[in-house]
């Protein structure tokens, strides 16, 4: 018998789940609720089966999710019986925060790295799994699989341990912290296909469906509830879109598809020439932007 | 095409790992781009921002810089350069490619290093106009030493030479000279232009001359070994006990394959068992093979923990010992060196253990054995490596996961070095701990004392001895067992080969507390007097005895002070050149982390400072 990519994909995963929980002590998994998340969730499943995924799953939620996205999280967390923990910086909150007024930068940083690094102090995490693929953006493929943070969750890119064959360094001195990337390998395509195989569970905004949308900057963004207000000469339109990416609703751009299934998303995918994160405003800040948000502790 | 179609077709492509190396400007990242932007796996948004940083860092002009599609960190961008391992992900008909891109900058030599460690091609690209450097020997070395099997020689720039064939084959048979001191499988010669997209997608008729196949050909249909071959071994991973009526073992098959009802069994132990359950991430099965993640019971409960290895119970080739000799490509400006304690970690343990003996430094230009006392960064060295317990380990050859490690620093957590296993080497058996009826506590019982080492560090001029000896007269008078072992005394007698560099200070430090170790089972309050300036060392020096056995003195004297004081004209000789290697000035010193004791000779004199270490003495029952 020989492993197909996706197999040996598959195992790589898990050996790199269960070396986590060998090896440290309070470890967390960061759920996205997007559809790299769910591919982790599900490994994760396979790794520790017959039996419970021994560690928590947490969310960073920005507020200003679609909510679609709390939906399907709050099923998602009842149907696998998941020990889910929510963190919002109430501070953002109790200053109004909004990608909106503030613009994406500050509200990313506010409300999602500032969160993370609070939540990750609160709970005192050593270790936090990421769905985040190297193929995504360049400055995450030199991203090791164990990526090393200091005391202030900040990432040093030219000061990376080697990473040699699957000989992972879990050695952290106190309130040090790895984060994890078990899908380091994978790419969009791969996620897809083995969405389509295992016939995992992913939320509805992957599909293409007639939604209200306005355009915005050449973007069209989704008008989810009436904290987005129209401006002059804006109007709400009825078009028929999917996101390849969630996030934020205000800073996740929608592509017009007719695509409503798993398939017709790959074949799609197959025939497109855009990559997932152009639909992200907030990479596009500056060149090297996320290779900054990174250091700062983003994910 | 439909999509069944398109999953078949998916699951049939192979995955194969390919690594690229060669020199700086060799054109690594062009190629790279190349082979990416001709398998048209780069979406439009991508190259437009490549087109943007083009213009703003690219070599090309107005037009598209490949490699910048590759290099992802913002310095790498504007310095034009490569400067870690990146992994990129493309597809062609019939496989699929991860690759690492390596830097070819001779400093990073270790990121060459990691990225052979997960990849089953090398391609070694060299500059058709400068032919066969010093690094392209280099890097054939470390991939022949990481257990590369397949090589492909890609000959770049071919239009610079005007696609000279002359020269191809010129460097052909240089390569080849290098070549044959190892055992590759396949080595293959491709004139390619990454620049032009010749041989590498596409043939090319500038080069009407070569009749063999393009790069992505030749990637296609190399073969890899068969690895479902071999004995059955799974180091244990993880036990999976999380619901009282289930106990598994989880770990990746690391050789062969293994079915229900096979016989096992348990490394160290030899325990045998036989297979109940498999569970493979595709459910409970029948059987499994080599690079599945998969969670096995047993027929039998016996006690299973991480660190053991399940393998077949015919016949095997691992060994469980404490000693071996191997590799070790050093990869951190902290030079190794011999006898210090560093953390071994193997694929499911972690075990203190050291480099016994430095047998040779490997010059990687000309591979020629050389002496040398310590490895620094980039270098290779075959070393005698001691554990202090036993692991199960096999040869690299045999097995690439059994038989790596890598070494990390114990206080810096930082990788410091990786190591592929020889062989095992086997401890003079014959040499066992005689039992002996008399013991520690019944020799020093006899005078009301607990033995321990006063353990003090510090500057040279610190006061150190001073101190000490005042401790020993006070001791002396209570009627206490001592001795004090003095740095310059010792240096006179036991230590007299060593000098001061730091593979000798390491050496002198062992010395020291193995004959404190010795003199505390006699029953001695121990007084060490050597400024012992690395913590490593010191850790070394407390590990040897018991816990409450080892009580570190600092004495905490500023350098400005001791300078002013220079009792033995030192810092005056190390100023001005004389000598070398002098702690504080040209060697470092480092400070204590949590010493039982500090001592500050700025606010008290010696005799008080005695006084506070009898007095620690007291409070602790020792005396």
């Amino acid at each position: 018998m020989k492993l197909s990519h996706i197999e040996k994909l598959e195992s790589e995963s898990i050996h790199i789940i269960r070396e986590v929980v060998a090896e440290f002590e309070n470890p967390v998994m960061l759920y996205s609720i997007g559809k790299d998340s769910s591919v982790m969730l599900h490994l994760a499943q396979k790794a520790f089966a017959p039996n419970k995924i021994p560690f928590k799953l947490m969310h960073i939620d920005t507020t200003w999710k679609f909510k679609e996205m709390i939906f399907f999280r709050e099923e998602t967390a009842k149907n696998y019986n998941l020990d889910l923990l929510v963190h919002i910086n109430e501070e953002g909150v109790r200053d109004k925060i909004s990608p909106i007024t503030h613009g994406s930068k500050i509200h990313t940083d506010i409300m999602k790295t500032q969160a993370l690094k609070q939540a990750l102090d609160k709970y005192r995490f050593d270790a936090a799994f990421g769905g985040a693929r190297r193929d995504e953006e360049k400055s995450r493929s030199k991203e090791r699989i164990f990526s090393f943070r200091d005391k202030s969750h900040r990432w040093d890119p030219k000061n990376q341990k080697p990473e040699l064959w699957n000989l992972f360094n879990t050695k952290i001195n106190k309130d040090e912290s790895v984060r994890v990337f078990p899908l380091s390998n994978w790419t969009e395509i791969d996620v897809w296909q083995y969405i389509y195989q295992e016939k995992i569970p992913i939320v509805p905004l992957y599909f293409a469906k007639t939604r209200p949308i306005i355009k915005r900057d050449n973007m069209l963004i989704m008008v989810d509830d009436d904290r987005l207000e129209l401006k002059q000469n804006e109007k709400i339109e009825q078009i028929h879109v999917r996101f390849r990416t969630l996030g934020c609703y205000p800073l996740t751009a929608a592509v017009e598809s007719s695509a409503s299934s798993v398939e017709e998303i790959l074949i799609e995918l197959l025939e497109t020439k855009h990559s997932e994160r152009q639909g992200r405003l907030i990479d596009n800040d500056q060149i090297g932007s996320m290779e900054r948000k990174k250091q700062e502790g983003y994910f | 095409m439909d999509v069944e179609t398109f999953f078949k077709n998916q699951n049939e492509k192979k995955q194969l790992k390919i690594l690229t190396c060669g020199s700086v400007d060799d054109g690594k990242s062009t190629l790279l781009g190349r082979l990416m932007y001709d398998s048209k796996n780069i979406y439009s948004d991508q190259l437009s921002q490549t087109q943007t940083e083009s213009e703003k860092y690219g070599t090309q002009g107005k037009k598209i810089d490949l490699a910048l599609l590759i290099d992802g960190l913002q310095a790498e961008r504007e310095q034009g350069i490569t400067i870690d391992v990146a992994y990129r992900y493309f597809e062609t008909e019939n496989c699929k490619f991860i690759v690492a891109d390596t830097p070819g900058h001779e400093e990073y030599t270790r990121n060459m290093a990691t990225g052979a460690s997960n990849s089953d091609i090398g391609i070694i690209l060299v500059d058709a106009a400068k032919g066969i450097l010093d690094q392209t020997k280099r890097h054939t070395f470390i991939l022949s030493l990481l257990g590369i099997e397949n090589i492909l020689v890609a000959i770049n720039k071919m239009d610079l030479i005007d696609y000279d064939e002359k020269i191809f084959q010129e460097i052909k048979q240089s390569f080849k000279l290098t070549s044959s001191q190892f055992n590759f499988k396949t080595e293959e010669f491709i004139p390619i232009s990454a620049l032009k997209g010749d041989n590498v997608f596409t043939k090319n008729k500038n080069v009407d001359w070569y009749k063999g196949k393009t790069l992505i050909e030749e990637l296609e249909q190399i073969s890899l070994v068969n690895h479902e071959e071999g004995f059955f071994s799974l180091p244990v991973q993880w036990v999976n006990r999380l619901s009282s009526n289930f106990r598994g073992y989880s770990g990746t098959i690391s050789s062969g394959k293994i079915k229900v009802d096979d016989e096992v069994q348990v490394l160290p132990s030899g325990e045998k068992n036989k297979i109940k359950k498999i569970i493979t991430p595709s459910g409970e099965k029948d059987f499994a093979v080599k690079d599945q993640a998969v969670t096995l019971t047993f027929d039998k409960e016996i006690d299973v923990s991480r660190g053991n290895l399940i393998c077949s119970n015919e016949k095997h080739n691992y060994f469980s010992a404490d000693q071996f000799a191997s590799h070790i490509i050093w990869m951190n400006k902290e030079k190794m060196l011999p006898e210090r304690n560093y953390i071994f970690r193997f694929i499911n343990s972690q075990i203190v253990g050291k480099i016994t003996d430095l047998v040779h430094k490997v010059n990687i230009n000309t591979f020629d054995k050389i002496a040398s006392k310590s490895l620094g960064l980039n270098e290779i060295g075959y070393c005698k490596v001691a554990l202090n317990k036993n692991t199960i380990f096999n040869s690299y050859k045999n097995n690439k996961r059994l038989g790596s490690f890598v070494i990390i620093d114990q206080f810096t957590n930082q990788t410091l070095a990786a190591g592929v296993i020889d062989h095992e080497l086997r401890r003079a058996s014959n040499i066992l701990w005689q039992d002996m009826s008399i013991n520690k506590n019944l020799r020093s019982s006899i005078n009301g004392q607990k033995p321990c080492i006063l353990w003090f560090t510090g500057l040279s001029g610190s006061g150190k001895s001073t101190i000490a000896n005042i401790i020993e007269q006070k001791l002396h008078k209570l009627s206490k067992h001592t001795y004090l072992l003095d740095g310059d005394n010792v240096r006179h007698g036991l230590n007299k080969d060593l000098g001061f560099t730091d593979s000798d200070r390491v050496e002198n430090i062992r010395r020291i507390s193995e004959v404190s170790k010795l003199m505390v089972d006699a029953g001695l309050i121990t007084i060490v007097s050597f400024i012992s300036p690395f913590k490593s060392e010191r850790k070394m020096a407390r590990e040897l005895v018991e816990e409450n056995e080892f009580i570190e003195i600092f004495v905490d004297t500023p350098i400005d002070e001791c300078e002013k004081r220079d009792p033995k004209g030192l810092y005056k000789k190390a100023r001005s050149g004389k000598l070398k290697n002098f702690t504080g000035i040209d060697s470092k010193y480092e400070i204590p982390h949590k010493p039982e004791i500090i001592l500050k000779t700025e606010i008290k004199n010696a005799e008080d400072l005695a006084d506070q270490v009898l007095q620690y003495l007291k409070n602790n029952n020792k005396i």
